[in-house]
């Protein structure tokens, strides 16, 4: 059948119609994540503490090492929260402004958590991944040296190395560095040892595809997912470690201070009562810790592939 | 005649298996996925290979691609031994010897554009094209195996069965191979699908010249497509020959058995005629049996079976037959 003239000029124009843009899998993902409203509110929480963060000391009155001789031991019933002193949250047991130290010390817990988890996601997933597609030997070698590095006991090697070298920062990042790959090498290597043997891989390796060209293009898209929601888990198992290190006070140092070195000054507090001291700092450590988890959850629930 | 572009000569491929519960010094057993087969391919021509699951078939396609390592024989691609090949013939081999998948969607990354799976292959081998050009060749490509275009940015799970065996089947033109080796590529597809994915195949291969191995267990399929057939059990030939001649008249008792198992489409010829059903299973290859691989299973089977592997006898023109009590046997119908 031959088509009349018009209707065979439309099926050309509709044959050359602009492309079709996909809807790929990270799109499919995003659509569930966003229906999800726990994971969805945790986002805003989230987002809402990084600005807290950034943000927050442009409307604090004080700087977060003034020490506001007025209130000097009159800090129970002078230097609690109020508005018209200045001190939002109120005063720490030096007469420090509590609101400038929280601000402050959130923004040290998660840089300490996205600075672990982001060492994880790029460390851990290529060695994970390299272990796993070179597989043999070499996968014997790579996965025998983090059992080894897993077997070490880090708090205590991390506190040895703080007080030989000196309390800092650097040292505390380094030390969260140092272990906070080593789960994501072994859940990386697993999911590579399933991906491998997947024909999209064979079809790349018979077309001569190079080893390390597969594994970033095939392999580690592939397992993104599972690293992204292990990552987001990741961040608050940092944050609570420095806050641990810190609570022992080996970590951040004065005049800096994190959630953990403020509830520790806190809890000394507790009797006095000054408990705003202790609640604060509580507070954002808990809402923030919540809203990694609900974020993660719900990461997880959309990139699930049994889901698909 | 012409020199054959693939020769494969008495090859073999074992597989190392640890037994259970080994101690590292224990030795390994020996898996003989393929053991000493002997083919020519010749240039345009198909070779269909069949067999039931587990007789070799996609374990020689492998050692054919070079993707699993032969233990024995050689296998010549264009004159050239594949061991001996030095890395720039490796890569010119890779490039000339494509090959097609059997799950038409795990043979697609699922988080690549259709673009840029099929370009992967022409990006490896040529990576100067400019991006323009390499977009052209893939609308090409796609327009060539029945895709529009324009979906050149979808992902793979936005295509059925059919569409994504075509992606794969563009993926593998597209830096326009010599040898397509088909591995089951329509055995995962619907019936009305299979067809016109083998006639798809049929005329982009008279089109591009291709030489091509067919795998499938579905003799129907094969026949259809092939100029030869190669029957396969245990990883060791059974029987060779014309697609017309083997499925029309099979010598051996193995292909017999095969043939008698394909459906006729009549249910008076159907319920008629008579069919010699295979017995047990398919021995292990880890201890493949003495002599004959078929003895266990074979009803003509005899006592000096299990003495030697018997030759495969030129018993007519083209056709090569591994049994020595082989007979004609008339197929009632057509398969």
């Amino acid at each position: 059948m031959k088509l009349a003239e018009p209707d065979a000029k439309m099926l050309e124009e509709v044959g050359q119609l602009a492309e079709v843009r996909g809807r790929s899998l990270w799109a499919d993902a995003r659509a569930r994540f966003f229906r999800n409203k726990a994971a969805l509110a945790g986002l805003v929480v989230l987002i809402l503490i990084f600005i807290f963060a950034m943000f927050g000391g442009l409307i604090a009155q004080y700087e977060r090492d003034f020490v506001d001789f007025s209130l000097m031991g009159a800090n129970a019933y002078r230097g609690g929260p109020s508005i018209e002193t200045g001190h939002y949250f109120g005063v720490d047991i030096d007469g420090r402004d509590l609101y400038a130290r929280t601000v402050q010390g959130t923004r040290i817990s998660l840089l300490v958590g996205v600075v672990g988890a982001l060492v994880a996601v790029l460390v851990g997933t290529l060695y994970g991944a390299t272990a796993g597609y070179v597989g043999g030997r070499v996968d014997n070698i790579m996965m025998r040296t983090v059992d080894v590095l897993m077997s070490i006991p880090f708090m205590f090697v991390l506190i040895l190395m703080l007080v030989i070298f000196g309390r800092s920062i650097l040292m505390l990042f380094i030390g969260i560095g140092l272990i906070s790959w080593l789960d994501m090498a072994r859940i990386a290597r697993g999911q590579t040892l399933t991906i491998k043997n997947k024909e999209f891989v064979e079809a790349a390796v018979a077309t001569g595809v190079k080893p390390l060209t597969i594994i970033l293009r095939h392999v580690v898209p592939n397992l993104l997912g599972i690293v992204i929601v292990y990552a987001t888990l990741l961040v608050p198992q940092m944050i609570i470690f420095e806050s641990f290190i810190s609570y022992l006070g080996l970590g951040v140092q004065e005049p800096n201070t994190s959630l953990g070195a403020l509830m520790s000054l806190g809890t000394k507090q507790m009797n006095n009562g000054t408990l705003w001291m202790l609640f604060y700092p509580l507070f954002f450590f808990l809402i923030t810790l919540f809203a990694f988890f609900f974020v993660g959850d719900g990461l997880r629930d959309a990139l699930d592939p049994k889901d698909r | 005649m012409a020199d054959p572009i693939l020769s494969i000569r008495d090859v073999s491929v074992t597989f190392d298996v640890r037994p259970q519960g080994a101690w590292p010094w224990t030795p390994s057993l020996k898996l003989h996925a393929v053991s000493k087969l002997s083919v020519d391919l010749m240039p345009g021509e198909t070779l269909g290979l069949v067999g039931e699951s587990g007789s070799g078939k996609s374990t020689l396609a492998r050692a054919v691609i070079g993707t699993i390592p032969h233990s024995g024989g050689r296998i010549t691609y264009e004159g050239r031994d594949l061991s001996e090949m030095t890395a720039q013939e490796t890569r010119r081999h890779r490039r000339d010897v494509q090959m097609v998948f059997q799950d038409p969607l795990a043979a697609l990354n699922p988080r690549m554009t259709v673009g840029d799976i099929i370009a992967e292959p022409l990006i490896t081998h040529e990576p100067d094209t400019p991006r323009k050009q390499v977009k052209a060749r893939v609308a090409e490509l796609m327009e060539k195996v029945g895709l529009l275009p324009n979906l050149i940015n979808r992902y793979p799970h936005e295509f059925s069965g059919g569409q994504c065996q075509r992606i794969g089947i563009a993926r593998a033109l597209i830096v326009k191979p010599k040898l397509l080796i088909c591995d089951e590529p329509v055995s995962a597809l619907d019936v009305s699908v299979q067809a016109q994915v083998v006639n798809l195949l049929k005329d982009l291969q008279a089109e591009m010249g291709l030489s091509m191995i067919f795998i499938a267990h579905d003799l129907s399929v094969v026949k259809h497509i092939s100029d030869r057939i190669m029957v396969m059990y245990l990883g060791c030939p059974m029987e060779v020959g014309l697609a017309k001649g083997v499925t029309a008249e099979p010598r051996h008792p193995y292909t017999q058995a095969l043939i008698s198992s394909v459906p006729i489409p009549d249910p008076v010829l159907e319920a008629a005629r008579e069919r010699p059903v295979l017995e047990g299973d398919l021995p292990s290859p880890l201890n493949p049996p003495s002599g004959c691989v078929f003895r266990t299973r074979c009803p003509k089977a005899q006592p000096s079976c299990a003495q030697a592997r018997p030759d495969m006898d030129n018993v007519a023109p083209d056709r090569f037959v591994a049994c020595p009590f082989q007979e004609v046997e008339k197929v009632l119908a057509d398969a």
